[in-house]
């Protein structure tokens, strides 16, 4: 079964009639494959994770997962094949990191199960793949940002999914944490041959960790390739609006970097 | 347990502890018997059931609204319910029966138009415009309340007033069975959404991530809760402050796992509403203190508190 885990054909949301949000994407993410989607602001990133996760309507095209319209799962089904870190998260109440693991077994458990031996035992193998055993009786109020992450991925993972969905995971993160972040998707996505798609701002460290890069402009796909080929410095120019070059790590991988503005400063805009 | 037979035990008429025993066997002295079975005991499990379908009804709508000062009467409830009330008393309607049945009414009414307002405002029931909707209602409803008592007799407006400020006393057994019938299905739903309710804590984006039908969550929760606190306010009047105060302390002293917060919440808002109601009837005995009162001078202090710990979470 090498269905895509995600798939979108032709997919187009439009939130105002005119002017589509997302405007005929296709992309498809099968497991053991790590995709990031990347661009602008308002390029229609989270429009397009929104419509993957059918909480929100395609005009046109078809948004699936696992094959069957991401709108026809009932949400807790979709939940067992599919792990979230959404970008914004508050808890209303204070709650422990067990507690908060614990709550990736919902899906399974339903209104009424109490938590088995399998449902124990798929929490405490997040958490240690996680590194997060440790903080089991923290309250995640007083988690750093990137073991509150970190406590994230271990409730999806105790979801036991097939596909996982990060939107800007780093966002608020300093360069261990982030690095430290995209290592533990990496690792999930070769050796547990997950699907990861990850929506990031940070083109350079995407292009790092990320088997294919998703350039988004507009609500359209302008590249969806390996990092070297989409990194090209005129097309990024063009989509961000800013004269920028590439250079090479030595492992090879490309990197992004915005010019000094040769013009005066505000005629810099095009 | 010990706060109901401390209900059963004080009343304006003190009982030995002897007639006691034998007057719940229905043995003994008949005027024992008569108080005990026709008076005490309806209104001890009245006011178990009542704080119980307060304290959850409150407890629920706190993680509906993600804001642990929500409150059953928030939602305009309160306010309908009175005009309900009210409406039937200025109409001429004296019995027992209609009044309780009117303000029933009049908080369906008052939950339909909030509930309407805010699905036309938001669209999936935003916490935010439920709140504001359910503030603009209750004090549409208060207005109008005023402006029927105003021009109401004397008679009128005293009957309407005691029964708005709360009480136990009134309805008997079948008051109790009839808040039981229909507060048992509320419940129950509710129950059945106690995950779902810890899931929507976290936010609805979350929480939709995570296997919970938000949309039918909340639409679930909003009217149980809601029928739950009309049920109780018909049965007994507006009893402020255990659907507010209970819950926080059970969320202080059992966690925030609804699956047992709920059914805690019940045990221990039918306990403090008991012996709430046994303060009111013996402390100025033989007057008796509106049960509303006597939640209302125990609760706000208990809110200040917790406002205060809410708004400075590092003092907690």
């Amino acid at each position: 079964m090498d269905e895509p885990v995600f798939e979108l054909s032709g997919a187009t949301v439009r939130y105002d009639p005119r002017t589509p949000a997302v405007d005929g994407v296709s992309l498809r993410v099968r497991r053991g494959e790590c995709v990031a989607i990347v661009g602008p602001n308002g390029a229609g990133k989270t429009t397009l994770l929104r419509a993957l996760l059918g909480l929100v309507p395609c005009s046109a095209g078809r948004a699936l997962a696992l094959g069957r319209d991401a709108r026809a799962w009932p949400r807790d089904a979709l939940a067992r094949v599919v792990g979230v870190v959404a970008q914004r998260e508050e808890p209303a109440f204070p709650i422990t990191v067990r507690e908060a693991v614990e709550m990736g077994r919902y899906a399974h458990l339903g209104a009424w199960r109490a938590m088995g031996a399998a449902d124990r035992e798929a929490v405490g193998r997040a958490m240690r793949r996680t590194d997060v055993e440790t903080l089991g009786t923290r309250w995640v109020a007083t988690l750093s940002g990137g073991e509150w992450q970190r406590v994230r991925i271990a409730r999806a993972l105790a979801q036991e999914p097939l596909g996982l969905v990060l939107d800007e995971p780093t966002a608020s993160l300093d360069l261990k944490h982030e690095m430290e972040l995209f290592e533990l998707v990496a690792d999930l996505v070769r050796h547990d041959g997950l699907a990861a798609l990850v929506v990031s701002h940070h083109i350079n460290i995407a292009a790092r960790f990320a088997d294919r890069l998703v350039l988004l402009a507009g609500g359209r796909v302008v590249a969806d390739d390996t990092p070297e080929r989409v990194l090209e410095p005129g097309r990024l120019a063009a989509v961000f609006g800013w004269p920028v070059a590439v250079s090479r790590l030595p492992d090879g991988s490309p990197q992004l970097y915005a010019e000094r503005s040769p013009r005066t400063p505000g005629s810099a805009t095009p | 347990m010990a706060a109901l037979i401390l209900g059963i035990a004080l009343g304006a008429a003190p009982l030995a502890p002897r007639d006691l025993l034998l007057g719940v066997l229905r043995r003994g002295d008949p005027t024992a018997i008569a108080i005990i079975w026709s008076l005490r005991l309806p209104r001890v499990a009245l006011g178990f059931v009542v704080g119980g379908v307060l304290a959850v009804s409150g407890a629920a709508l706190q993680a509906l609204v993600r804001n642990p000062l929500a409150d059953p009467y928030l939602l305009g409830l309160s306010g309908g319910a009175g005009l309900g009330a009210v409406l039937a008393l200025a109409a001429g309607v004296v019995s027992a029966w209609a009044l309780p049945a009117a303000a029933f009414a009049g908080a369906l009414a008052a939950i339909l138009v909030v509930y309407r307002l805010a699905i036309v405002a938001g669209g999936a029931l935003d916490s935010r415009i439920l709140l504001l909707a359910g503030v603009v209602v209750g004090a549409f409803a208060g207005a109008l309340l005023s402006g029927v008592l105003a021009v109401s007799e004397a008679s009128q407006v005293k009957t309407a007033t005691l029964w708005l400020m709360g009480g136990l006393g009134g309805v008997g057994w079948p008051g109790v069975v009839a808040l039981a019938t229909y507060s048992a299905p509320a419940v129950a739903v509710l129950m059945a959404e106690a995950r779902a309710l810890n899931l929507l804590a976290l936010g609805e984006e979350p929480a939709q991530h995570l296997g919970a039908d938000v949309a039918r969550t909340k639409r679930r929760v909003y009217v149980a809760a809601s029928l739950l606190a009309a049920a109780s306010v018909a049965a007994a009047g507006m009893i402020g402050f255990v659907g507010l105060v209970v819950p926080h302390a059970v969320r202080l002293l059992k966690g925030h796992d609804h699956r047992v917060l709920l059914p805690a919440a019940f045990v221990l808002g039918g306990t403090f509403l008991v012996l709430a109601d046994t303060l009111a009837r013996t402390v100025f005995a033989p007057v008796e203190l509106p049960v509303g009162v006597v939640t209302a001078v125990v609760g706000v202090p208990i809110f200040a508190v917790l406002l205060r710990r809410w708004t400075n979470p590092s003092s907690s």
